[in-house]
């Protein structure tokens, strides 16, 4: 191929584009870069990643452009006008949801594509920039995905919003005076979420500019390759397209099928009952972790329990708490340092058999701080933590400096092999289709509600028009309201509970821990004479299933006191079980047209990517 | 490809179902974002509004607010009745006689935007001016409309259009 052939005036096309061609040549550039570019053979399936996370990327911005346009950037108002996108804005169930676990799927992606540049050595001369523009994009990815993270103002978003700014406190001097710049007051509240949905929306354009950097550089220098030796010339490349649009749209194809399965069949898989509470500002939840692709540096800011001195004088240099921010900082830093601490020529892991074990140590020692970072930090698993943390810095600043000057490497193949790619398999996920209680049994569950739980509980984000959708016999034709209060207001409601509101029932069993059993055993679980009477004062009972075994609520149920006329059983356990039901329909009303939608996507996604395989296989 | 002169026309074929495919499903992909655009399942379900017109003396107006538009409600006087029937509609700009315009006589119910570009007309108050037909004058661009709420005199094509509505019972409506 002429090296100079991009130059020549574009063959065949009509000539309105060889005008514009030649004012503002955008079409010989996507025919340089994305037609003609010279692509090394023998890339593998590990290569399509950074393309499937700028899709994502883009998935992400269309999604939330769309979830913005109804979100409510007040704590009054958030965390309502966040349940009304998923109940009342068309399709918004799936647009949420689909901008939720999307976030998982394009650090999942990224996360790969980091690994594959770290053990293909795609960090080495001549591609510092093109990694350290990556780690910026990582960067910024992660500020947008904890900004993210505090829009629904639940219980996390609150929280994680209260212990991310307080982070800054660490800082010697300043730290106070900047948290409460950061925040905007004196605790988190309007200001700062304010400025963090600015931040989430401004953030991914900043980064598509960092993107478009990290590709253009990678266009300068030249895809790296699995031997981490450059082609010598047109014999060891083939052209982008159709080689790799095809190989990387079926790649696409494929990695959505799970994406897909997720979303529409097991969204909350990932999601922790806490951000199904509205923020409280004044109870932490008892188990506060970021998403699971962030854990592992919140387990090494956690890992530092100790203050750093002088020994035998007392003297603190560094106190736990900072040494932990900086710690943190600290894992960041030597990612962008990283070319210039593995100096060693070689660049392919496949040659430097010291290098890819200590690299699969440090994957594994990665994965142990995720795990380690969902733990409290005590015993065992901060042993863990801090071992592993104590890896993750020594690989950086130890192991590699030293196997750079060290490692002797297996012998060097000449430049390129022919490689097949592997053809990327994935196992479907196994769907797990809950059985669905049956109409009837909704039915008495909503009885059960209207008789029992409804002269204290709210169900605030149903409509009673949810219930005509779902086809339950209305007795009031108020089909447009939501269920009523069932106190004048607040202050009575305090008053006539011992100073606590009845929780809100709409998303209660997404909101505990164990879901809809949790309500089942907790309706069923009081005893008559209780164990120990001495631990109960006047208004609290006994309750197997509640946390500490005492509960204020009244016994709800009793063994007859409702009367089915389907001549289901008239018990406490029946009962249990009916409202439990109808309580996860009420959490989530529009889950049979999320599941129709899902099977929609994946029948999709499963003959587009049979077809892709098999235009891909003519390639060949 | 010489030695195999089929494949290049299977692999046209496969770019090609590849390529629709892509495109159909990108398609299908982006119309719940538009759909989402639309007005919410709230936003629809307006709640109907019932009106208590027993308190409106012959001569007077009200105004309520519904479905985010403001409703003109006028009880009529006997002599603006008859003004409204004293037209013949063939020689109005949107022919309509009053007698399609309301379910009873004494009551014109009307949504209060004018037809042109949606400004609010003046009217209801007895300080208002009413235009050159004794019904409202529309000040954005100078439509006239009689007291039925045609349109007389002015840029605006149509009437003023009639929401619907029911008579419950003698002096109760209820909207949409």
């Amino acid at each position: 191929m002429p090296e100079n052939e991009h130059n020549d005036p574009l063959p065949g096309k009509s000539s309105i584009t060889a005008w514009i061609d030649a004012r503002l040549p955008v079409f010989s550039l996507i025919r340089k870069e994305y037609g003609q570019f010279p692509m090394p053979k023998n890339l593998n399936w590990m290569w399509c990643l950074g393309g499937i996370a700028g899709v994502m990327v883009l998935i992400m911005i269309a999604t939330g452009l769309t979830l913005a346009l109804h979100y409510t950037a007040n704590t009054e108002n958030a965390f309502a006008s966040v349940e009304a996108i998923m109940r009342d804005v068309d399709q918004g169930w799936m647009i949420r949801t689909l901008h939720m676990t999307g976030a998982s799927f394009l650090f999942a992606a990224v996360y790969i594509h980091i690994f594959r540049g770290m053990y293909y050595g795609s960090y080495k001369n001549p591609r510092e920039l093109v990694w350290g523009l990556g780690m910026v994009i990582f960067m910024i990815m992660t500020a947008t995905a904890f900004t993210g993270y505090t829009l629904p103002w639940s219980q996390m978003s609150g929280w994680a919003a209260t212990v991310v700014t307080d982070l800054f406190s660490a800082i010697p001097v300043i730290g106070d005076d900047l948290v409460l710049f950061i925040r905007g007051g004196y605790m988190v509240g309007d200001p700062t979420l304010k400025r963090f949905f600015v931040m989430h929306i401004i953030l991914p354009f900043v980064m598509i500019g960092v993107i478009a950097l990290h590709v253009w550089a990678v266009h300068k220098a030249r895809p790296n390759n699995p031997l981490g030796i450059d082609p010598k010339g047109p014999q060891d490349t083939i052209p982008f397209h159709p080689y790799y649009t095809i190989r990387d749209l079926f790649a696409l194809s494929v990695f959505l099928i799970p994406y897909i399965a997720v979303t529409f069949f097991a969204p909350h898989v990932l999601t922790h009952p806490e951000h199904f509470m509205p923020f409280d500002p004044l109870i932490t939840p008892g188990h506060l972790v970021p998403e699971w692709y962030l854990v592992p540096f919140y387990a090494i800011l956690r890992s530092v329990t100790f203050d750093i001195g002088i020994p035998g004088t007392g003297i603190v240099l560094i106190d736990a708490k900072l040494g932990g921010v900086l710690a943190m900082l600290g894992a960041f830093a030597v990612l962008f340092a990283l070319p210039w601490l593995d100096t060693h020529p070689v660049k392919s892991a496949r040659f430097r058999p010291y290098y890819r074990g200590a690299l699969m140590l440090f994957v594994a020692a990665f994965i142990l701080l995720g795990v380690s970072g969902t733990h409290t930090p005590e015993g065992l698993w901060l042993w863990v933590g801090q071992a592993c943390t104590a890896y993750y810095f020594a690989f950086f600043l130890i192991v590699l400096p030293l196997l750079s000057r060290f490692e002797k490497t297996l012998p060097l193949p000449l430049p390129v092999s022919i490689h097949r790619p592997l053809i990327l398999l994935t196992g479907l996920l196994i769907l797990a289709f809950p059985v669905k209680p049956a109409h009837a049994d909704l039915e008495r569950g909503y009885q059960v509600f209207r008789q029992s739980c409804a002269a204290c509980h709210s169900l605030e984000f149903v409509r009673f028009r949810d219930l005509e959708d779902a086809g339950f016999a209305l007795e009031t034709s108020e089909d447009q309201k939501p269920f009523p209060f069932p106190y004048p207001d607040k202050d009575t409601a305090m008053a006539l509970n011992n100073g606590a509101i009845p929780p809100d029932l709409s998303l209660i069993t997404k909101a505990r821990h164990g879901g809809p059993e949790y309500i089942r055993d907790l309706l069923g679980g009081y005893y008559a004479s209780p164990p120990d009477q001495d631990m109960l004062t006047q208004g609290q009972y006994w309750n197997t299933a509640m946390r500490g075994h005492v509960i204020a609520m009244v016994p709800p149920l009793a063994d007859g006191i409702i009367s089915y006329e389907d001549g289901a059983p008239e018990t406490v356990s029946q009962y249990a079980k009916d409202v439990a039901d109808f309580l996860t329909w009420a959490a989530a009303p529009y889950e049979t047209p999320q599941k129709q939608a899902g099977l929609k996507g994946l029948l999709f996604l499963l003959v587009f990517s049979i077809i892709l395989y098999q235009a891909k296989k003519t390639l060949r | 490809m010489t030695d195999r002169p089929k494949q290049p026309s299977r692999r046209n074929f496969l770019f090609l179902t590849a390529g629709a495919m892509g495109t159909v499903g990108a398609g299908m992909a982006a119309l719940p974002l538009i759909r989402a655009m639309g007005p919410s399942r709230t936003e629809r379900a307006a709640a109907p509004l019932e009106v208590d017109l027993s308190p409106i003396a012959p001569g007077q107006a009200i105004t309520v607010f519904w479905r985010g538009k403001p409703i003109f409600i006028r009880h009529r006087t006997e002599e603006e009745i008859a003004r409204a029937r004293d037209v013949d509609p063939a020689t109005l700009r949107d022919p309509q006689s009053d007698s399609e315009r309301v379910h009873k006589d004494a009551w014109l119910i009307v949504i209060g935007v004018c037809t042109h570009f949606g400004c609010i007309p003046r009217g209801q108050k007895p300080a208002d001016r009413k235009g050159d037909y004794g019904g409202w004058f529309c000040s954005c661009h100078g439509s006239h409309f009689d007291i039925s709420g045609r349109i007389r005199k002015g840029p605006a094509p149509k009437n003023l259009s009639v929401p619907d509505y029911v008579f419950i019972d003698e002096d109760r409506i209820k909207l949409g």
